[in-house]
């Protein structure tokens, strides 16, 4: 049983933007989420690496955004066995890179089903507050079922859909103002 | 399985826009398109933990290798919670900022100060059963930027703060007292609802203070809570 509250007794903390000196908290290891020591050393799965390139309202390379991915395991959980998390700066062309296993598909809201996913949040200069998107994987079967996917004007689904590239490359780019503007999540 | 408890959405008066043309670099960075409003599920109300074992503590930012860094040493402490008054514990919180002259150890900034081999400017923290956290360091500079004309910064400290869901993840900064130039400031004024803005003031806490040693700061944190709550049950 519930009880709404729907007013917050103490507000959330104003979000503040991490501007263009946040590298000191950049630990390039962390765009690994399979290194040798780390959480997720000797957890099987489809080894994937997923790569874009961030631009802005003019498509020039946003060359100082702090990247961070939140995804569930191979096995569809969140934190079970799978640390999904992980951190990349974009570099002097706004690409971003992190290599990880491929997530399996996660529960939705009632009995849906959610398509295998990755959260791709973006902090930086010029950015109050983070930008939330999701990367799909193209040809996968669950994406025409997916609730949050079916949420989007079909006309822009695409600029969720992560493209293969061979290898176990998967490619996302994101624009963050103008055509074909990436559709960002109110989370 | 039953449905997550989703967390609260906040009014939009208590935090900042996209789109805040006094800021300059927000014009060609703000998604123009209206965001999608996604209902929570596990996506985002999990979140990742942070074991200290591989992601070890650093509290002191005021030394390096014993050696003390330049500046006016400080103890900043506070407690994380949700908007219940809830703590968040063994919460990782980073913190990163400018050196006491206004000069982030970063290639990428120029300003015409030094820079200090004694301060690299980034903590790493997990807070306690209570949700409290503590560190100490050195009082950062103020410095310049090219948004506008004879634009300074106020002194600040950068904070990214890891809840339990990955849609309470934030960055923010923390602001001292009666810095002249927090007026001045689109960073710090473009969240319309002014107690908002000085939520992010710290204040000066004489608890905090250590005698002989350093001036103490206290900045509480507080995170989006649940939109709903489970009874408690009663006694």
């Amino acid at each position: 049983m519930t009880r709404a509250l729907m007013t917050a007794p103490i507000p959330a903390t104003a979000s503040q933007t991490a501007g263009p000196y946040w590298h000191m908290i950049d630990f390039p290891e962390w765009a690994d989420l399979l290194r040798p020591g780390g959480p997720n050393a000797g957890v099987a799965g489809e080894r994937i690496t997923l790569t874009g390139r961030i631009t802005d309202g003019d498509g020039a390379p946003c060359v100082d955004a702090l990247v961070e991915i939140w995804q569930a395991g191979p096995d569809g959980a969140y934190g079970a066995g799978f640390h999904g998390f992980g951190r990349c700066a974009s570099n002097e062309d706004g690409v971003f890179r992190f290599t990880t296993l491929k997530p399996g598909a996660v529960p939705g809201l009632g009995n849906a089903t959610q398509a295998p996913h990755i959260v791709v949040t973006i902090f930086a200069r010029g950015l109050m507050k983070h930008v939330v998107t999701r990367a799909y994987f193209a040809n996968e079967a669950l994406n025409a079922a997916d609730p949050v996917l079916n949420l989007v004007d079909p006309a822009r689904r695409s600029t969720l859909i992560a493209q293969p590239e061979g290898g176990g490359t998967w490619r996302l780019d994101i624009r963050l103002q103008g055509e074909n503007e990436t559709v960002f999540l109110d989370v | 399985m039953p449905d997550p408890i989703p967390f609260r959405r906040p009014d939009p008066a208590t935090q900042p826009p996209y789109d805040a043309p006094e800021y300059g670099s927000t014009h060609k960075r703000h998604p123009k398109q209206k965001l999608v409003v996604v209902p929570h599920t596990l996506t985002e109300t999990s979140g990742p933990r942070f074991d200290p074992a591989f992601y070890p503590p650093q509290v002191d930012m005021s030394q390096v290798n014993g050696r003390a860094a330049m500046g006016e040493r400080i103890i900043v402490a506070g407690r994380v919670t949700d908007e219940d008054g809830r703590p968040l514990r063994g919460a990782m919180v980073e913190v990163w900022q400018a050196n006491s002259s206004g000069r982030y150890h970063h290639p990428r900034d120029q300003h015409d100060a030094p820079l200090d081999p004694n301060f690299e400017g980034r903590a790493r923290l997990f807070t306690d059963a209570e949700g409290n956290y503590s560190f100490v360091s050195i009082k950062p500079g103020a410095y310049p930027w090219r948004n506008h004309a004879n634009a300074w910064r106020p002194i600040h400290i950068h904070f990214g703060l890891h809840g339990a869901g990955f849609a309470q993840r934030m960055i923010t900064q923390m602001y001292f007292p009666g810095d002249p130039l927090l007026p001045l400031d689109p960073v710090f004024n473009c969240t319309a609802d002014e107690a908002a803005r000085n939520r992010l003031v710290s204040t000066f806490d004489l608890d905090i203070t250590r005698p002989e040693w350093a001036l103490g700061y206290r900045f509480d944190i507080v995170l989006r809570g649940p939109a709903a709550t489970p009874f408690e049950n009663a006694p």
